[in-house]
């Protein structure tokens, strides 16, 4: 009987494949309610036609899974579709041999594809210097202004009128004190937030060889007056407990969920976390930037991942993988992701979509996110492209919290970061040199 | 002290019956040992597509990197508190348990129960009691005094480390201890107890000299332990903050191999970590074995 059962199941697993559809696999580092809105995308695209089945994998945070990715392509079992975020751009280009360029993706499953379609300020950051796409932007996000107005309120600070620019946020920070907040302002990703967006946002450079798009030789240059100057200002709010440091990585964001902090950079996918756990009045500002440096406030620099295709696989499975990424372009399912977490819209027909729609009048400060990242961008703001990049985040990270707990001047901290992050960009240079 | 010998009348018949440990340990630790080595002699991308021969470059790095060698200073310390805090805290609580009669296989039970726990959950455990503004004990030390804060207080986030990993280590040690204090004679101490000897002169007189194989074994089990099996602790509490103030050398070592995708770096890092403890462990049965008494 066992025997029998076995054999059915043998035959049954033998046969069953070449009927079923061509599965793919698409591991990415959504979690939480980013991990529904995954799933729902595979669910929808899965029931809109027969021949592919996407099967999402949640892999862990983002560095998690560009190493999971990474260990399988190397044992030969690696994903279609791998989500990689923006600080591993640069290895996932440097390693020619290990991805297809989504161009070339869609163009082989003949998807009719318009890399115009697309919002320049995000797709650039994908897109090689010779005009092709390299890979999907699926879910870019930049950083912007929260604030709590219920706190504003209790503040008497105007809840409709968020500060705009640092020296505002400092009185604002002073006030929010006076009436009793413990956690005035923090910050997610400081390096993010508060060297590279600021870099682009007041139109200066993080890098040099225009962020690291210039090419492998590029160096830090975060260590500018105007950085220091930033920095030294952070420095004091944290002296006065208007900053406080709640961590590394966006270990930030609770505190603002959980209406600890009231004023609070970071990414603006943060929106469907607060949406739905937040239970305070909710805003959103543009980023603070300070008013006497000419051509600020420019541009933000994006965040968030995009998804890379792997080498390796079949023909077919190829052509579900355009077929794929075409079904996220459609400006409906582009507009309803955009506007379900906060990210940027893919495509500039989901941004019309979505503006029409009104979703932006009721839903105030949602369209911050997208007005700061269309503005014109300059070679200095287009965002930052940088090899070991993970390292040289680590990097600020320490040399920051050198600088919170008074033990760094912020020039000499921001000396240090320079120097040592310079080591990493030497290195990647010399072991991507072929 | 005569030897007992056991003898093979055949040649082969000894070598057959290691073969499977001998297999293992080959499979196991000389393997990748080895390929730790070669790695850490290479300089590739993190993809594996190009590699290149860069002799010892790659360790010549690490010793011109201030901060790494910093963290050497950040290791003894963080595994000479997590030895002897570890050591102490679980023969004191094996002391205690072993005079417990009534309802020993519950106190005994709940003392092993930590060392079921992976290593990263005890930091997210840890982590939870000590974060700020939910956590328990941060709100109860706030409470009395101590504004704790281990992102920017270094002493605060070492403490946080060395609590969660003492915590984890000390059921094991415990199990250790209480079974050597099970094996000592009970007629030792009862001839000491008749002599007038006091429960304390027992203690150092007899107990412990008798446990010193038991307490040397765990040493040197334990100071692996703080090298090797810790870095889940520190990426889920510190991240080796604030600044590079608990950065120890294996969180180092997982940090840049597995986040941060430079294999050849971490492969030259695990090969130093390899020879610390070898060094280390070679030292302790060269001196500290003298001490122990079989």
């Amino acid at each position: 009987m066992k025997l029998k059962f076995a054999a059915v199941a043998m035959a049954a697993a033998f046969t069953l494949p070449a009927v079923a559809q061509t599965e793919i696999q698409w591991w990415h580092s959504m979690g939480g309610a980013l991990g529904e809105w995954v799933n729902d995308l595979a669910k929808d695209f899965n029931a809109s036609q027969k021949d592919y089945r996407i099967v999402p994998t949640f892999k862990g945070s983002y560095d998690e899974s560009m190493t999971a990715a990474i260990a399988a392509f190397r044992s030969g079992n690696a994903p279609h579709i791998l989500q990689v975020f923006e600080v591993g751009t640069a290895t996932m280009m440097a390693a020619k041999g290990a991805v297809v360029p989504v161009g070339k993706v869609m163009q082989d499953a003949g998807v009719k594809f318009d890399s115009d379609a697309y919002v320049p300020a995000v797709a650039g950051y994908y897109t090689a210097p010779n005009g092709q796409m390299l890979s999907f932007p699926f879910n870019s996000s930049t950083p912007v202004f929260h604030y709590n107005k219920d706190a504003f309120k209790a503040a008497g600070l105007d809840p409709e009128k968020p500060p705009t620019t640092w020296p505002e946020v400092a009185l604002a920070a002073a006030k929010l004190k006076a009436s009793g907040h413990k956690c005035p302002f923090t910050t997610a990703w400081v390096s993010w937030t508060q060297l590279e967006s600021f870099s682009a946002w007041h139109n200066v450079l993080y890098a040099t060889k225009n962020n690291g798009f210039g090419g492998l030789d590029a160096r830090l240059a975060f260590n500018s007056p105007l950085h220091v100057r930033h920095i030294d200002n952070l420095a004091n709010m944290a002296k006065n407990g208007l900053f406080v440091y709640k961590g590394r990585g966006n270990a930030a964001d609770a505190t603002f969920v959980s209406g600890e902090c009231a004023m609070f950079t970071g990414t603006s996918a943060v929106y469907g976390n607060v949406k739905r756990n937040g239970k305070f009045g909710y805003g959103i500002g543009t980023l603070p930037y300070y008013p006497d440096v000419p051509g600020a406030p420019q541009n933000t620099v994006i965040g968030g991942a995009s998804l890379w295709v792997m080498s390796g696989k079949k023909p077919d499975e190829y052509k579900g993988v355009g077929q794929f990424f075409a079904y996220l372009s459609q400006p409906e399912v582009a507009a309803k992701s955009h506007q379900r977490t906060g990210y940027l819209p893919v495509t500039k027909a989901s941004f019309e979509i979505t503006d029409k729609s009104g979703f932006y009048k009721q839903n105030p400060g949602t369209d911050v996110s997208v007005t700061q990242m269309i503005r014109k961008t300059t070679d200095k703001s287009r965002g930052v492209r940088l090899g070991n990049f993970v390292q040289i985040r680590a990097i600020v990270d320490e040399e920051m919290e050198q600088v919170w707990r008074g033990a760094k001047q912020p020039k000499e901290a921001l000396d240090a970061a320079v120097q040592r992050g310079n080591e990493q960009l030497e290195r990647f240079q010399k072991a991507n040199k072929g | 002290m005569t030897e007992k010998r056991v003898r093979f009348k055949s040649a082969w018949l000894p070598w057959v019956l290691v073969a499977p440990q001998m297999a293992i340990v080959l499979v196991f630790f000389f393997w990748p040992a080895g390929q730790a080595l070669v790695q850490s002699l290479l300089q590739q991308d993190a993809f594996g597509m190009s590699s290149e021969f860069v002799g010892l470059e790659n360790f010549r790095r690490l010793f011109n990197d201030p901060s790494y060698l910093e963290s050497f200073k950040t290791t003894a310390l963080f595994s000479a508190l997590v030895a002897v805090l570890g050591l102490s805290i679980a023969l004191l609580l094996a002391v205690m348990a072993n005079r417990v009669i009534r309802g020993s296989g519950l106190y005994r039970m709940l003392l092993i129960w930590p060392y079921a726990v992976a290593p990263v959950v005890a930091g997210v455990l840890w982590l939870m009691m000590f974060a700020s503004p939910y956590g328990v004990v941060a709100y109860f030390l706030r409470y009395i005094g101590i504004p704790w804060d281990h992102l920017l207080n270094a002493n605060h986030a070492m403490a946080l480390i060395v609590m969660a990993a003492v915590w984890k280590q000390i059921s094991y040690n415990f199990l250790f201890f209480l079974a050597g204090l099970q094996s000592i004679p009970q007629s030792l101490i009862e001839a000491a107890t008749i002599d007038g000897a006091t429960p304390w002169r027992r203690f150092w007189g007899i107990v412990f000299p008798l446990l010193s194989p038991t307490t040397f074994f765990l040493l040197v089990i334990n100071v692996i332990y703080a090298f090797f099996d810790t870095f889940a602790i520190v990426d889920a509490t510190t991240h080796g903050g604030p600044g590079k103030e608990t950065a120890i050398l294996v969180y180092k070592v997982y940090y840049d191999g597995f986040k941060a995708l430079d294999i050849n770096g971490s492969a030259a890092q695990s090969v130093i970590l390899m020879g610390i403890v070898i060094a280390l462990t070679v030292v302790q049965f060269r001196f500290v074995e003298k001490k122990v008494q079989y």
